[in-house]
């Protein structure tokens, strides 16, 4: 967390990689300025020296609210929920839906924005292998403006221009730097077309590790046995050798310019990994994932990294572990699709192919978390597009409608769960 | 510290009890704001705290206390506060080689159940030293969270009897207090958990449970607090008391009031 701490330090210094050169502009501007009401711009000095010195990372972002570092979930709608973004050197947790359909588009989307931003990137997973995961990642959609290098020209070309334009009065100069701000929000995060594939030049040219389970099992480790399941020991000191020989955290500044590290954990818990939690309620290594978690937990927070995990919820028999995984990650969202429940024929939910639960929001740096007001959110697969969208309920048209049906849906309505509001806790319940 | 929390248990800094276990429980929302209010409240008693922080990481509690008109850089330089951040120690723990004994040690072993290590690791922070040129007040151990230590692999018994042990020295023997922080996991059916709430809720003095609100989400209420006393039996004529108010987290405070008095309903 310190590392990301300096990051995010730095990050609001120079606000964007485009920050350094407009500050520097503006110095210039300002030498062959004639008027003697000539302020000399601390702030815009600053961020010039700044700028040569401390270069921000792509694809992040300061949050407004604790001054964290944050990266995009690769998902624009989810990263609004989450209080504009994932802070660097957290962990998010997906818990899965129950036939697996769309928790790995999350966490492909996850990806392919650290590829777009160019992160480095580490998949682990025990079923797939990564080289394949990473091929059938979705492919971004760009605007035409922002279709090479992401703009970076265009960007540039445009602040010269409100240079000169900025001439009138030297109170004004430091609006570029304001104007810095929606470019770099919108490089955060990017849609992804989910019916194409990701172009082949792009996974070439990222940086990536794959930890395909099957292929470390048969190499031993000299480690004296923790309680540590085999395939969490393996996983944790693969993370851990590539965040140290690639500095991630910090520890040798001087190597390079700073990445970010997204790290992909595919169904972790479930029984490829060599855990039992999914097949017994009374397992002698049920702490061996909240351990893992919890180391995991601690690499994260002093690197410079982010991580995403799904995990089967529905299959760990133990309800306890499920509540401990959730105090012991960051952000927890759980899918749940209608495929295969009653809800997948009801009236109500026709538009929707499932439900989205933000079970748990950070409380970084604060008091309180970024809790948005919309509890009731359902989500979409559309032909190209994953959408999260607020649940509303359908017009009732018909006139035929019986008494007895529109009384079933409204207790099924009832029966949403415990994200859409209405809490298991007794029908005629009243706080206040 | 929160003024209005002062005022509901009727203390301020100058006048803090001493020789106490305060148990703080929250279920279905998030207690850390009350772990602030008493780091802060005692760093302003000029107490010496030891605060074994195994959730978040030292930066993050350093800004809230700033918020709060604390600052832990200083009272750690100063010597009056004692952090383990058990999040870096775990890596250190786990990744190192061994060479001296961490307070964390339980990690690197299979059969976690041994925390004399963390206790020799308090009691050699909240030591009274003699040559002191600035006398703290007295001792106070910090703990956030009691419910991960179970999540890492330690049996419900052994952190009672860490707690009992830890009460011992502390309460007793130095005249200082107690204050801890456990997950009440409701309806996850967590035995472990329960063991150690019930254990630590006999013991305890002073419970602060925190609860999310029954009906749901609200942006005005964030929850609501009970209070409630655990008096010595000698004093039978004040029985135990049990308060409930409603709270909501701001930026830098958290106002409580009766239960649905809140300003945004009336």
């Amino acid at each position: 967390m310190a590392a990301a701490a300096a990051a995010a330090a730095a990050a609001t210094a120079t606000c964007s990689p485009g920050a350094g050169g407009l500050g520097s502009a503006v110095a210039a501007a300002g030498k062959h300025s004639v008027t003697s009401f000539q302020r000399r711009g601390p702030r815009a000095s600053g961020s010039d020296g700044g700028g040569s010195r401390l270069v921000s990372i792509a694809g992040t972002r300061p949050s407004v609210r604790n001054g964290q570092l944050l990266v995009s979930t690769g998902l624009p709608a989810l990263d609004q929920l989450l209080g504009g973004g994932l802070a660097v050197g957290t962990l998010l947790l997906i818990e899965e839906d129950k036939y697996n359909i769309y928790s790995p588009l999350l966490f492909k989307y996850f990806l392919a924005e650290g590829i777009i931003n160019g992160h480095t990137l580490l998949v682990a997973s025990s079923k797939e292998d990564p080289a394949d995961i990473l091929q059938e990642l979705p492919a971004p959609l760009l605007n035409d403006n922002c279709k090479k290098e992401f703009g970076e020209d265009v960007c540039n070309h445009k602040t010269s221009e409100s240079n000169i334009k900025m001439k009138i009065a030297w109170r004004y100069q430091l609006l570029p730097k304001m104007e810095a701000g929606p470019v770099s929000s919108s490089r955060l995060g990017h849609y992804y077309d989910a019916s194409k594939r990701i172009p082949q030049e792009l996974i070439e040219a990222s940086k990536w590790h794959g930890f395909f389970l099957p292929e470390k099992m048969s190499s031993t480790l000299n480690v004296e046995s923790c309680s540590l399941t085999h395939g969490y020991m393996k996983l944790l000191h693969f993370i851990q050798n590539i965040i140290y020989e690639e500095g991630f955290d910090g520890s040798n500044p001087q190597k390079k310019q700073k990445n970010i590290l997204r790290i992909g954990i595919q169904n972790l818990g479930s029984p490829l990994w060599g855990d039992d939690i999914c097949c017994t309620e009374n397992c002698n290594n049920s702490q061996s994932l909240t351990k893992f978690l919890y180391v995991l937990r601690g690499l994260l927070r002093t690197s410079l990294s982010v991580c995403i995990i799904t995990v089967p919820t529905h299959l760990i028999q133990n309800k306890a572990i499920i509540a401990r995984l959730t105090n012991l990650s960051d952000t927890v969202v759980g899918l749940e699709s209608f495929i295969g429940s009653e809800r997948d024929t009801n009236p109500l939910y026709k538009d929707y192919h499932g439900l989205i639960h933000i079970r748990q929001i950070p409380r970084l740096n604060n008091l309180i978390g970024d809790v948005s007001d919309v509890k009731d959110l359902a989500f979409k697969l559309k032909r190209k597009l994953f959408t999260i969208e607020r649940l509303h309920l359908p017009p009732d048209l018909s006139d035929t409608v019986s008494r007895s049906s529109k009384q079933g849906l409204a207790e099924s309505a009832e029966l949403r769960g415990p994200g859409c509001g209405v809490m298991a806790g007794g029908k005629t319940h009243l706080d206040f | 510290m929160f003024p209005e929390l002062n005022n509901l248990l009727n203390t301020t800094p100058d006048r803090a009890e001493q020789g106490k276990l305060t148990l703080l429980c929250d279920a279905k929302t998030d207690g850390s704001f009350l772990v602030h209010h008493f780091l802060s409240f005692y760093l302003k008693a000029n107490c010496k705290v030891c605060f074994v922080a195994f959730i978040q990481s030292f930066s993050h509690y350093n800004i809230v206390a700033q918020k709060l008109g604390v600052s832990l850089t200083t009272a750690r330089e100063r010597g009056q506060l004692v952090f383990l951040e058990g999040l870096k120690s775990s890596v250190d723990v786990f990744f190192r080689a061994q060479e001296e004994p961490h307070p964390l040690q339980f990690l690197r072993e299979a059969n976690a159940e041994n925390l004399q290590p963390l206790y020799e690791f308090v009691r050699e922070a909240l030591k009274p030293v003699d040559n002191a040129e600035a006398a703290w007040r007295c001792p106070v151990l910090l703990v956030d969270d009691l419910s991960v230590l179970l999540s890492l692999g330690v049996g419900a018994v052994a952190v009672l009897d860490f707690i009992h042990y830890c009460r011992a020295t502390v309460c007793c023997e130095l005249k200082g207090n107690i204050v801890a922080l456990v997950h009440d996991s409701g309806d996850a059916e967590d035995e472990e958990n329960d063991i150690l709430l019930n254990g630590l809720s006999h013991q305890s003095h002073l419970i602060l449970r925190a609860e999310g609100l029954a009906t749901g989400f609200c942006r005005d209420v964030h929850g609501q607090l009970r209070i409630l006393w655990r008096r010595p039996s000698q004093l039978t004529a004040q029985r135990d008391r049990s308060l409930t108010y409603q709270y909501k987290i701001q930026d830098k405070s958290v106002s409580f009031f009766a239960k649905g008095m809140s300003p945004a309903v009336l």
